[in-house]
């Protein structure tokens, strides 16, 4: 005879969210969730303790993100989710700190950021989701945009060439660089988990519909049309030149992991240069006590 | 709590206000700062890059002043007493970040060494010509707290001052120095170590399971948490809850945001710092802060000698206003006289504390070096008549 153990399926990424904070804003067909799904995913298999792991994000649809993670998750200013992780893993090296935003957020408005981070090889990993418009505002161009494509502020058709992301991002320094679609589900959530063992600045794009702005004003179906476009036109090609990789609007999109490289991230550089300057003069980050803290190392009276 | 001595220089110095806010903050705690070279505050940071590694902490130079702003802010969420430093044009730059560490309570001080603008305008020449920026720069409603230090012993006197503000209120801090202040130098006592008074972060003591982010036990004031130490609490700058979650209704926007303002205004009078002196029987008063007070002290013993009676007011906060002080002046004197390094910001407070009941007098000056003091004498004659 067989006993029901467990009645009530839990979906395994529950714990990982602010139940409390659902239903969340994202519309039907959109793959933003799917994309909390694949990093809830990674994390359970990765085992990382959550409590050593901070959320950054910009402003944004992806920007929400920071707000549905039961993480210490940061909803920073348009743009600066990057330079605001900096400070965060600065001050605190022990944190694993993820920025997880858009296309706009992090290629248009914050794009210095962007390639500074990836120049510094600050150990951050950048989740970018790559919807290739703004969403949050209403459909307006990004630097993403395919070429032809119609949007609220290109009633006539984008003409501006598009970023590549993937070659930007490695061009500037990063040592880990993928791209999925919402589609790969799999492939993502071992993406990031493999970021998570990189120490240095690791950029995942993440391919993700937005039925509601970018599909519909182009004609191109909704969230299940796009899932089966993604499913045909993708190729993985792993390590593929990311100057070949870049989007048009319905040809073919290579996926893969294209960089896998080592260089020493910004705080090895740094413990170098100081301990090559100052010797023992120098007051290394402590594992154990930190740097001061502000509060005096700790909450407790008898430290103060 | 007292200073941690590995941050205090004790002794006897001859330095100039750059370097000493630099050792204001190291002896304040902070141990993290974000900056992008800017004239004539850059000192502060190139002693903070070099006096940093050998005290433990870190200093790093972001690709602009935007970056600079929330990467200090990240560091306080990390657990650092942090800052950045300025001037005009990048302190521009800064003000959506001054508005995000209002909103989201996150305590630090930005440096405003002020020069001539609008615009670039005078890069090595003082002004005080951000005055209402600092007040009012981003956008919305908030309160923060300004310091003007007039020299080179206030600029580290004050910025423990500062950090402490910024500890005790959670408040973006605003410490208004000029290019005059920022490259003068005199000498400096830095007292040891158990003789300067620092306010360690308002961390909560509650559980996980208790704590709640936003939440106010009566002194408006909420607790904070760090990152990595299991709260995993949420931090916006949309308008939030107790909880620190989005919640975009008129009563949560009118609930946090006067108690942002609130936190500060009902502090104003306990906290209100200025130097008055023979005000009593004046029938004029000099109301002055920063490098201008000490070219009005000068107009001022010159008018005595003449045998005026005058009274001196310097605001050494700015911010909040200390209309209190005025309102109480302007009952028993004839004018108020107000030079300035601009051509009329903090004259405007002035006359609305006053409200009629005093005159008041602006000696105004477009910046690039201080005023003459025949300039104010001659506004404290005027005044009188």
């Amino acid at each position: 005879m067989t006993t029901l153990v467990n009645p009530t399926p839990i979906n395994p990424v529950e714990p990982f969210l602010r139940s409390d904070r659902m239903p969340h804003i994202w519309c039907p067909g959109c793959g933003i969730g799917t994309t909390v799904n694949c990093f809830a995913q990674a994390l359970i298999e990765s085992k990382i303790d959550l409590k050593t792991l901070a959320l950054v994000s910009g402003i944004g649809c992806t920007g929400r993100v920071a707000g549905y993670v039961k993480l210490d998750s940061f909803h920073t200013t348009h743009g600066r989710a990057i330079p605001f992780a900096t400070g965060l893993k600065l001050a605190n090296p022990k944190l694993n700190v993820v920025v997880y935003s858009g296309d706009g957020d992090l290629s248009a408005i914050g794009c210095n950021h962007l390639i500074h981070a990836a120049r510094r090889n600050i150990d951050l990993k950048v989740i970018c989701v790559n919807n290739l418009i703004y969403a949050m505002t209403g459909g307006q161009t990004a630097p993403t945009t395919p070429g032809h494509a119609i949007t609220s502020t290109s009633p006539y058709g984008t003409f501006e060439p598009a970023f590549n992301l993937p070659h930007l991002v490695e061009a500037a320094g990063a040592v880990y660089v993928a791209r999925w679609t919402t589609y790969h589900v799999r492939q993502l959530a071992r993406s990031i988990g493999e970021a998570f063992k990189k120490k240095g600045f690791s950029f995942i794009e993440v391919i993700s519909p937005c039925p509601t702005l970018y599909q519909r004003r182009n004609k191109l179906g909704d969230g299940l049309d796009t899932m089966k476009y993604y499913k045909e036109k993708s190729k993985t090609k792993h390590g593929a030149p990311t100057s070949e990789i870049g989007l048009t609007m319905q040809g073919e999109i290579i996926v893969g992991k294209f960089v896998d490289r080592d260089r020493p991230d910004y705080s090895a550089l740094l413990k170098a240069q100081m301990h090559e300057s100052l010797g023992e003069r120098y007051v290394d980050y402590d594992e154990e006590q930190g740097y001061v803290c502000a509060d005096g190392g700790c909450a407790e009276d008898s430290c103060h | 709590m007292k200073a941690d001595p590995r941050g205090v220089l004790t002794g006897t110095h001859f330095m100039d206000g750059d370097h000493a806010c630099c050792e204001g903050a190291l002896a304040a705690g902070a141990r993290f700062a974000a900056g992008y070279p800017i004239t004539p505050s850059t000192e502060v940071v190139e002693r903070f890059a070099a006096r940093v590694p050998v005290v433990g902490g870190s200093f790093i130079q972001m690709e602009d002043e935007l970056a600079a702003s929330i990467a200090l802010q990240g560091a306080v969420w990390g657990g650092a007493k942090s800052f950045t430093v300025t001037s005009g044009p990048g302190f521009s730059l800064m003000m959506e970040h001054i508005g995000y560490a209002a909103m989201t309570e996150t305590p630090c001080v930005f440096v405003d060494v002020q020069r001539g603008g609008p615009s670039t305008g005078l890069p090595t020449l003082p002004a005080q010509g951000d005055m209402m920026q600092a007040r009012w720069g981003s956008h919305g409603d908030y309160e923060i707290i300004a310091l003007c230090p007039n020299s080179p012993q206030e600029c580290f006197d004050l910025t423990v001052k500062a950090f402490n503000f910024a500890e005790e209120f959670r408040v973006p801090v605003m410490f208004m120095m000029d290019e005059v202040v920022g490259h003068m130098t005199e000498k400096v006592v830095i007292p040891p170590a158990d003789q300067i008074e620092v306010v360690p972060r308002k961390h909560t003591r509650k559980t996980v399971e208790e704590y709640l982010p936003y939440a106010t036990n009566g002194d408006m004031v909420p607790e904070m948490a760090h990152a990595g130490e299991g709260y995993k609490f949420h931090v916006t700058g949309l308008t939030h809850d107790e909880r620190g979650y989005p919640n975009m209704t008129p009563q949560t926007q009118q609930k946090l945001v006067t108690r942002l303002q609130n936190k500060i205004r009902s502090a104003a009078d306990r906290i209100a710092m200025f130097e008055e002196e023979a005000t009593e029987n004046a029938d004029v008063i000099v109301v002055s802060y920063g490098i201008t007070s000490r070219v009005a002290q000068r107009a001022i013993d010159m008018a005595r000698e003449r045998g005026l009676k005058v009274g001196k007011l310097r605001l050494i906060m700015a911010w909040p206003f200390p209309e209190t002080k005025i309102r109480e002046l302007a009952g028993r004197t004839k004018a108020f006289v107000v030079p300035e390094l601009n051509l009329g910001q903090m004259v405007r407070e002035v006359e609305r504390a006053a409200a009629g009941r005093a005159k008041t007098i602006l000696v105004p000056h477009a910046g690039g070096s201080v005023h003459h003091p025949e300039e104010i004498l001659a506004a404290i004659q005027e005044a009188v008549r």
